[in-house]
């Protein structure tokens, strides 16, 4: 099972590495949400997998019987989520007007803020 | 469970970072009032800076002070412990935000205030503060992440194409790093299985398997070195922080890029501390090549605030050599330069929204006066901040690099000592030819693809002459911030008193 995972994730940080090396904008963003996803599963991954019981103590108990799951990992991941999920929204929404505004999704063509001479940036 | 009575003063550890996130909240809450808004962020951030000084005071005279949440026993509940290093770091970004709150008095128009500042300022902050003084990785993954989030708002305030494009770059490649930083830290939890400081101290160095260590070491480091604008990961800075308001490119300049070279200074001397591998060395070359190829940037820039960009690149090569060294000497100097960094880089980012208000107004055809004859207190403060930068004698920034080259000669890294001096020279040159072209050439170079810069006013001048003050007294007296850097410096060397401030706190 862990190895499994383990070349999911290799698969997806393959397919988002590739992709953030692309000059598209659109690509750029598949790789992004690509690579919160292959980190989710990593943190998961790392934290073991071993199809132990939720860590809930029985009633009249004291304490958890026998081995317990690692409920840390799902906290951490659950934070990660919805911090990719939130900065996802606001690459999209930034790439979108970019779009609009500068009339480009390549990232190459986008030179603006790089002119070299005082007067290059101004023109277009 | 953890019984023992919590003193109120203990509370100080973390109020400075609950504080500025409540009052953005609240600042949300009022975005009707505009004229309101500005005043309350002044009001918080001044009471913030006291809390930072009550704190900074304790942790000196009482030692390290935590506090973990929710009651659970340190190694499992998140701890919040400042140290000498955090709180010093803290104070610093506190002065520089107060002191561009008030700038932004004037560089903020109604428009922007409507979009957010002030609340994006005061979560900024927040993050600052908890990210300084958090115990724990994962947490300081948090804080980082609301420090992008709101310098994503911040760096797109005002919405032109120049931004648009700069914001790209900036979002992707720093979205890129913070993920990078989440992986090893997942990472780490999953061979050590702890991530508070304190427990990861003992615990990183008793693990079996140090090579896997090295392997989440390199991972932090390319993350963080991302996140300080290192070389060879630097370039999405110049091509980004010339394009937000005057006030917005201050803030980033002074703090995004130091949280980075914070990281590096906590994580590698807490959790890496025994078996650093590859670290030491690549961060000292890392570091030369980032000064050498920061202050050349500066050089071939024709305009001010691009060049400024290069300035803060070059300055993060110094607080690299200063860890990589090694010597508690040297990571003081590394500490010393970040705080005094903050404050110059700070300066001139709102002294150059004020050159650039300035030029304006000044007659563009067939008169010969300058800005130097218009401006003189403009051209003064520049030369006070811009020789602060370049490390010449009177000013800040002399001591520092003093103090790195003669740790790099005891070393027997004589090009690291070279490097510190060329790129010394190479910042002079840079700030002088900058001086010329702005005070004394022609005044009506357009710079129209940038916003309109405030003018000269109370609230613009006041904090550029407050950080002018302080570079001097901390230029002229260094040893009140010495004490502090020395005292943070030997904080990271050892972390017996950490440890035992953190997981001593139970039963």
């Amino acid at each position: 099972m862990e190895s499994l995972l383990s070349l999911t994730v290799a698969g997806l940080f393959g397919i988002s590495v590739y992709l953030l090396l692309s000059r598209s904008l659109v690509r750029l963003l598949l790789g992004v949400v690509t690579l919160g996803n292959a980190t989710n599963l990593l943190i998961f991954t790392a934290g073991r997998i071993l199809g132990t019981v939720p860590p809930i103590v029985p009633e009249g108990e004291q304490t958890p019987i026998g081995e317990i799951a690692n409920s840390l990992p799902q906290a951490l991941i659950l934070t990660a989520i919805v911090i990719s999920f939130s900065l996802f929204a606001y690459v999209l929404v930034l790439s979108y007007r970019a779009y609009q505004d500068l009339g480009t999704d390549d990232s190459d063509e986008m030179q603006l803020a790089e002119a070299r001479s005082p007067t290059e940036g101004e023109a277009r | 469970m953890n019984q023992a009575a919590l003193s109120p003063v203990t509370w100080l550890a973390i109020l400075p970072a609950i504080l500025p996130l409540a009052a953005g909240a609240l600042a949300i809450a009022l975005r009707g009032r505009l004229a309101m808004q500005r005043w309350f962020a002044l009001l918080v951030l001044l009471l913030e800076l006291a809390l930072n000084i009550a704190l900074l005071v304790h942790v000196r005279d009482h030692g390290i002070m935590s506090l973990t949440m929710g009651n659970w026993l340190p190694p499992f509940g998140i701890s919040f412990t400042a140290d000498m290093l955090g709180a010093v770091l803290a104070l610093a970004a506190t002065f520089v935000s107060l002191a561009c709150c008030l700038y932004a008095f004037a560089d903020i128009d109604e428009v922007a205030t409507r979009f957010g500042f002030y609340p994006m300022l005061l979560v900024l902050v927040g993050g600052m503060n908890g990210a300084f003084l958090t115990g724990d990785i994962f947490n300081l993954y948090v804080w980082l992440e609301i420090l992008l989030i709101s310098s994503f708002g911040l760096i797109i305030l005002g919405g032109t194409r120049l931004q648009l494009d700069g914001a790209v770059k900036y979002a992707f490649l720093n979205l890129v790093a913070t993920t990078l930083f989440l992986i090893a830290t997942g990472l780490l939890y999953g061979a050590v299985g702890t991530l508070n400081f304190a427990d990861l101290v003992a615990k990183a160095a008793n693990y079996p398997h140090q090579n896997l260590l090295t392997v989440i070491a390199a991972l932090y480091l390319v993350a963080l070195a991302m996140k300080a604008a290192a070389f060879p990961l630097f370039f999405w800075l110049p091509a980004s922080y010339h394009t937000p308001k005057f006030v917005a490119s201050a803030l980033f300049a002074a703090l995004l890029t130091k949280v980075g070279v914070y990281g590096i200074y906590r994580i590698f001397t807490a959790v890496f501390a025994g078996g650093m591998g590859f670290v030491p060395l690549t961060l000292t070359w890392a570091a030369g090549l980032t000064m050498l190829l920061g202050a050349a940037g500066a050089v071939a820039q024709h305009r001010m605030r691009p060049m400024l960009g290069f300035l803060v690149v070059a300055g993060i090569g110094y607080m690299l050599l200063g860890f990589s060294l090694g010597t508690e000497n040297a990571r003081a100097a590394g500490t010393f330069y970040m705080v005094q960094s903050m404050l110059v880089m700070a300066g001139l980012y709102l002294l150059s929204g004020l050159v650039h208000g300035a030029r304006k107004t000044v007659p563009t055809s067939g008169s010969s006066a300058s800005l130097y004859d218009d401006q003189i207190a403009l051209a003064i403060l520049f030369l006070v901040l811009g020789f602060a930068v370049a490390g010449l004698p009177p000013f800040s920034g002399f001591w520092p690099k003093f103090a790195l080259v003669r740790e790099s000669l005891a070393q027997h890294l004589g090009w690291a000592a070279a490097a510190v001096l060329i790129s010394g020279f190479l910042t002079t040159i840079a700030i002088a030819r900058s001086f010329a072209a702005t005070f004394w050439g022609a005044s009506h170079l357009s710079e129209d693809g940038e916003q309109p810069g405030p003018q000269t006013s109370f609230a613009t001048l006041t904090p550029i002459l407050a950080i002018a003050a302080l570079v001097l007294v901390f230029g002229l007296l260094p040893g009140t911030l010495y004490g502090l850097a020395d005292g943070a410096a030997r904080g990271i060397a050892d972390y017996g008193p950490y440890v035992a401030a953190v997981l001593g706190a139970g039963p």
